[in-house]
């Protein structure tokens, strides 16, 4: 991966901007240029609460390259309050008792170290939401 | 728009084939399929790959392939739609048939996957998932699977070993097939206790790593008539749809959208319903894979997949054969190749040349090919006169 691939995406990963289309009122994460629901092409910026509950998910034993140090760790697909549906790591939880349905909340986290320039990604990774 | 039948078909067997390059086994698949036509004849020729880019560093195989195979200067096209990028191929060959731009055209599906490590396989499989949004936070395709199995489970209870069961009938199908990677039968323990990969699923629920590569000859109906030295196959329905590449982006993640549009535009075009296919050959990239293509069918109703298979419903003696040669499980996953050996599946059991795994004089057969997590999907009705 090169320098500008994670840049690019830097408003999404630390911030979960996201894009709300103007006529429906949906919510895209991450935005896009036609709303795909009513083919609007206008959206207002917005930030994404990243609390949500957690649908699906599944633990990591056999990791992509750039993951192997993390095995087990689990991610999973989060629906935010604001109805987006969302992929990501879940992390600061006993795997052994995550379950279904968790309120979690998004946390600003380090990624991993990209091999061939060393840069440091970081990006949102899901947290229990303790209410604090 | 001209009928179309298939006239050929080739195969090579599938595995580890260190021996053999990436132009290698295209060729030789493409060259056992002329010898099963019993024609020469090419005019256009399309390959399904998927990253032979990141597999073999070698791209530009519509150039490379057809000057191997003899057919230097033919047009050719390379068409890629990650593990779908086989069936793709074989509906690009149809399309030059049935429009009029070519009289006979061949489709080739090939993948050589063990050039590179495990790592860097992984890697370029998951190129097939969004970069971004997806693979960027550490998921894998056995984790996407695995995702859409928990839910399966905790929605409809389907069980750990109706899951597996398709892993054990796949093998047991797969062991009649000389061309398979792995043509041996596997027991639901051995299934049940191999590898954890991503929870819930294990190392037995996945298809392998494969090098192969596949080969179909099309032309028109009225041309197919010179060749009689079998049955006449005929395409009469062929099917495409997309869905969102990412998982988490579809509103029922248990819903394979881009699976029932593609099947309903192929029935649609054949005429058929699900009640009249005799079997199918899908893609089995994962156990829960099996499971939720049969739903998205119209196989069984949502939620009945994984009791029908503990039943046997799909066993190669049962009412709805599902993957006779042994699936992409048991036959292994060329990715490329994989739609295209579906297809040759599909026609050598219309002809009756399947052997041991022989199904009992079927006339018409479903294939099911499918890209990444279902973001794409191809599909193919076809009939033996
Ligand atoms: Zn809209």
């Amino acid at each position: 991966m090169n320098v500008p691939k994670h840049w690019r995406e830097i408003p999404e990963r630390y911030r979960m901007e996201a894009g709300k289309c103007t006529k429906c009122t949906k919510i895209l994460f991450p935005a896009r240029l036609v709303c795909p629901f009513c083919g609007n092409k206008e959206f207002d910026k917005i930030n994404l609460s990243g609390k949500g509950k957690l649908l699906t998910y599944t633990i990591i034993r056999t990791a992509p390259e750039g993951f192997e140090d993390f095995t087990p760790y689990a991610i999973g697909i989060v629906e935010l309050k604001e109805g987006v549906k969302v992929m990501g790591q879940i992390t600061d939880c006993n795997t052994e008792t995550l379950k279904t349905g968790d309120q979690l909340v998004a946390k600003f986290r380090r990624m991993n170290e990209e091999g061939k320039t060393g840069m440091i990604m970081y990006s949102y990774k899901f947290v229990p939401d303790l209410g604090i | 728009m001209r009928n179309v039948a298939i006239i050929g078909i080739g195969i090579i067997k599938f595995g580890e084939l260190w021996e053999k390059s990436l132009r290698d086994i295209a060729v030789e698949a493409a060259l056992n399929c002329l010898e099963d036509a019993g024609t020469d004849r090419v005019d256009s020729v399309t390959i399904g790959c998927m990253s032979s880019g990141l597999f073999n560093g070698q791209e530009h195989l519509a150039s490379l392939i057809p000057d191997y195979l003899g057919k230097n200067n033919i047009p050719a096209t390379r068409v890629e739609s990650a593990c779908a990028s086989g069936a793709l191929a074989v509906r690009t060959a149809f399309l030059e048939v049935a429009s009029g731009i070519s009289d006979y055209s061949l489709a080739i599906g090939v993948e050589k996957m063990t050039d590179v490590s495990t790592g860097m396989a992984t890697y370029a499989l998951a190129s097939a998932s969004d970069q971004d949004y997806e693979a960027f936070h550490g998921i894998t395709f056995p984790g996407l699977y695995a995702m859409m199995a928990k839910a399966h489970m905790e929605r409809y209870g389907t069980t750990r070993e109706q899951l597996a069961e398709v892993a054990v009938k796949n093998h047991q199908n797969g062991a009649l097939n000389p061309f398979a990677q792995y043509p041996f039968t596997v027991s639901r323990e051995t299934v049940l206790n191999s590898t954890k990969i991503a929870d819930p699923l294990r190392l037995l629920d996945c298809s392998p790593i494969t090098d192969g590569a596949a080969a179909v000859l099309l032309t028109t109906v009225e041309e197919a008539k010179k060749y009689k030295n079998f049955p006449m196959v005929i395409i009469r329905g062929i099917g495409s749809a997309t869905d969102t590449l990412s998982l988490n982006q579809r509103k029922d993640i248990l819903e394979m959208v881009a699976v029932k549009k593609a099947v309903q535009n192929a029935f649609k075009m054949a005429g058929k319903t699900i009640q009249e296919i005799d079997f199918a050959e899908v893609h089995d990239c994962f156990t829960i894979a099996e499971i939720l293509v049969m739903e998205a069918m119209g196989v069984v109703e949502p939620g009945n997949a994984g009791p029908a298979t503990l039943d046997g419903l799909t066993a190669l003696d049962g009412k709805f054969p599902i993957n006779p040669s042994g699936g992409l499980k048991s036959k292994g996953h060329p990715v490329g190749a994989t739609g295209v050996a579906q297809i040759f599946e599909a026609v050598s059991q219309l002809r009756g040349e399947s052997g041991k795994r022989q199904i009992n004089n079927p006339k018409v057969a479903l294939t099911q090919n499918m890209g990444g997590s279902g973001g794409s999907c191809v599909c193919h009705v076809l009939e033996v006169k």
